[in-house]
């Protein structure tokens, strides 16, 4: 039987964070990049609980520090996506686009 | 005492008048006006009687004090609110009543200007009785008597001075009665103004008194000076009061140099010259003086300014009156003569000499002026005696009158005149025998001038110069005849209150003003003059002056006995320049005109006053203005140079500089912001990666 080790779950996280970066960087719907900044994040979060399980091995059950961290970041994770979600339709009144390539009104 | 207690009502009736004529007089029939202001002025006269006389009774069991009566607080407060420093640093509360004061010197003074006054307003009737303006003549003439009485009995130096103001003013509105004429209204001006001057100095002497004693009452006053013994600090500050006092009488009485006035007076009405102009308002000024007698005997420099004022003017005017043409000029200068003589006698001391003149010469002059107008009223308005002559018979009261004024004036021994001038005389003999060589010359002059008139108008053969007017010489009505022989009555008789013990009288006019005028000092001098010894030389005089009266009578009667068509003036074949500068008034006008009022130029050129103003204008629009304009200039310069710097080196270079620095080296940093995130992202994830590379494999 595997065992499974903090370093899979931080494989895992990292190949998340990975596809989430691709995500943000290549895609050109808004959307999707939204999309890809949860994955972003929820790897994050996949790291944080894999750590906090780490430590509880070591510090006693009590160690809950990571998992309580990675609550905060998932609400967070939802403002932005509200945030976001709104700027993205307010800007698709004026523009009638979700292409992030035509998002470039802020510059010189 | 019911005179006395209502002596109020003595100023109040002509008011009454006055306000009446003011308020209705235009509605009022003639017959109704006359009633109403010769009226208020019979009653006044009857009222001054009443209190004069009572007044003596009760001046004999009160030490012959003043009489005061004071109606009510008119200026300030009995309480001290209106407190002010004294010239000694203690403080005074300021107060003026309307208050009034009946001593011999303003019995006097109510007694002829209330008398004159009634026959002038009876003789006016009959002389306004053609003319327009009927009420507003009689109503300026009550408003007249309101304001010359306020002023006599005033018990202060402040109601006064609304008298002195008020005479002046109905002068102003008398003197201009005919204003449709420009001469009239430039005369009554000429009377305002020249009389404001004179006015300015009565206020400040008015006011140097009230900071010196503290009070403006001249019981008080005369109490103070004559008990106290004053600092030469304060003797300095009572010349100065007195000296400006003086020229307010000046200006009022017509002295040198403010006398300008009242030869144009003449263009008023001839009554209103008689009463105003000659018997009552010039004298204001000799009142006014003799009022602060005390006073001016402390300041002996006042006095001897007084006197030579007053005698330079006498010989003065009577030059200018020998030549003369106009009847009414001739007496104008006469009167300017005669109050030299009233000042020069109040100047040498002798106050009691100078008010007796004032009484005899109101009578006499008074007579002159309405004899005067009584011819002119004959000649159908003709005054230029030159187209006279030969009306003694055609008009034989006024001639007769008129003649008796003359000998008066002449100071023929027997009427008033003698007795008063001789007086003056004799005592500017006692104080420098200058002073009486002018009184003397002048009081040839005067035989000489009247005799002038008398001949060019009476005897000489007739110059009427048209058989109309020739035709239509008619003596007057008898409302102007009666006052005629009333005055000519007192022209004879007033002389006789005064006869001065050398001729064997007892001198009771000047008993009579003792208590006003007791001075210490002037007791102290007098005392040796009326003792026998100089005797011999004031008959002397006297002689020589009746030999001057005569020698003038002769004169003027080998000069213009036969004067026909065309005589020859003695003076303008002797000496045609004199007789010109006389004839011309010695140019005083014309150098007034030259130096105060700007009237003529030299060339372009203004000179005197107005040409120092207007030299001091152009100096002030050129020179004062041009300053200022070039410091505006200097100032608008700097301020151009200094916003061109602002604008270009301040804000250029200081400002601007470094932001034009800023913005252009922020052209290739701005290169980096082109807008699409995905880029910046991938540019973070790479740098990121390149540093975690680095990090790792450093």
């Amino acid at each position: 039987m595997l065992h499974i080790s903090t370093l899979h779950y931080l494989v895992l996280g990292a190949a998340l964070f990975l596809l989430g970066v691709i995500g943000v960087l290549t895609r050109r719907n808004v959307v999707i990049v939204l999309m890809s900044i949860e994955l972003i994040l929820n790897a994050v979060n996949l790291n944080l609980v894999a750590f906090s399980r780490y430590w509880q091995g070591i510090h006693g059950p009590t160690a809950l520090h990571g998992q309580v961290f990675a609550i905060f970041v998932i609400t967070d994770a939802a403002a932005e996506a509200a945030v976001g979600l709104g700027i993205l339709i307010a800007f698709f009144r004026n523009k009638e686009t979700v292409n992030i390539d035509e998002v470039n009104l802020l510059k010189w | 005492m019911l005179f006395l207690d209502y002596i109020w009502l003595i100023p109040l009736l002509p008011a009454v008048g006055a306000t009446l004529m003011f308020f209705f007089g235009r509605k009022l029939q003639k017959s109704t006006v006359s009633a109403v202001c010769v009226g208020a002025v019979v009653l006044a006269f009857i009222m001054a009687c009443g209190a004069v006389l009572q007044y003596t009774n009760w001046a004999a069991a009160h030490d012959h004090q003043p009489y005061e009566k004071v109606l009510y607080t008119w200026l300030g407060t009995d309480t001290g609110h209106m407190i002010y420093v004294k010239s000694d640093g203690s403080t005074a509360p300021f107060q003026a009543d309307a208050g009034f004061l009946l001593d011999p010197l303003s019995s006097i003074w109510l007694l002829f200007v209330t008398g004159v006054g009634m026959l002038i307003h009876i003789y006016s009737i009959g002389y306004m009785a053609h003319e327009g303006g009927y009420y507003r003549f009689f109503g300026y003439l009550n408003l007249f008597m309101f304001s010359m009485l306020t002023l006599i009995l005033a018990n202060n130096y402040v109601l006064m001075f609304v008298g002195w103001e008020g005479v002046g003013l109905c002068s102003y509105l008398l003197i201009g009665f005919y204003f449709q004429r420009k001469s009239a209204s430039d005369a009554a001006n000429k009377a305002f103004i020249v009389n404001r001057i004179g006015d300015a100095g009565f206020i400040l002497g008015m006011f140097f008194i009230a900071w010196i004693f503290g009070s403006l009452r001249f019981s008080e006053i005369t109490s103070l000076a004559r008990a106290g013994h004053f600092s030469p600090e304060t003797l300095g500050y009572i010349t100065a009061a007195t000296l400006l006092l003086f020229v307010g009488a000046c200006g009022k009485s017509a002295q040198l140099p403010l006398y300008v006035w009242l030869p144009d007076a003449m263009e008023g009405p001839t009554p209103v010259s008689a009463l105003i102009h000659a018997a009552t308002m010039v004298t204001a000024g000799v009142y006014m003086v003799a009022r602060s007698n005390a006073l001016f005997v402390l300041a002996p420099k006042s006095m001897l300014v007084v006197a030579i004022v007053g005698a330079l003017t006498a010989i003065f005017a009577a030059s200018i009156g020998l030549v003369q043409n106009d009847i009414k000029r001739v007496l104008a200068y006469s009167t300017v003569s005669q109050l030299g003589y009233m000042f020069l006698a109040l100047g040498v001391g002798a106050f009691a000499a100078g008010v007796f003149h004032v009484f005899t010469h109101a009578f006499f002059k008074a007579l002159l002026f309405l004899g005067a107008g009584s011819v002119i009223h004959a000649m159908s308005g003709e005054q230029d005696m030159c187209n006279m002559g030969n009306l003694s018979e055609k008009i034989p009261v006024t001639f007769r009158t008129m003649f008796v004024a003359t000998l008066a004036i002449a100071g023929i021994p027997g009427l008033a005149g003698f007795f008063s001038k001789d007086e003056i005389l004799w005592q500017a003999w006692k104080y420098s025998p200058y002073l009486w060589a002018i009184g003397f010359i002048t009081a040839l002059m005067t035989a000489f001038y009247m005799f002038r008139l008398i001949y060019l108008t009476f005897w000489s053969p007739s110059r009427v110069a048209s058989h109309e007017v020739e035709h239509h010489i008619h003596e007057s009505p008898k409302s102007m005849t009666v006052p005629l022989v009333i005055l000519a009555f007192f022209s004879i008789t007033a002389g006789y209150l005064g006869v001065s013990p050398s001729l064997g009288g007892s001198n009771r006019f000047e008993k009579f003003l003792e208590p006003v005028f007791a001075n210490k000092i002037d007791a102290g001098e007098a005392a040796p003059a009326t003792e026998e010894g100089p005797r011999g030389t004031e008959y002397f005089l006297m002689l020589l002056s009746v030999a001057a009266a005569g020698a003038g009578w002769f004169m003027a009667s080998r000069a213009y006995g036969n004067a026909g068509k065309g005589y020859v003036e003695p003076i303008a074949a002797a000496a045609p320049p004199v007789y010109d500068t006389l004839l011309n008034k010695y140019y005083v006008d014309e150098g007034y005109d030259y130096v105060f009022t700007g009237r003529r130029k030299l060339g372009d050129i203004r000179l005197g006053v107005m040409g120092l103003g207007e030299a001091s204008s152009w100096f002030d629009a050129n020179v004062i203005d041009g300053a200022v304009n070039a410091a505006g200039w200097i100032t608008r310069l700097t301020a151009t140079i200094s916003s061109w710097w602002d604008k270009w080196i301040i804000d250029g270079v200081g400002v601007n500089g470094p932001a034009i620095l800023a913005r252009m080296l922020s052209y290739p940093a701005r290169l980096f912001e082109w807008g699409l995130v995905q880029w910046y992202a991938l540019v973070m994830t790479v740098g990121l990666v390149a540093f975690v590379f680095y990090y790792l494999y450093h």
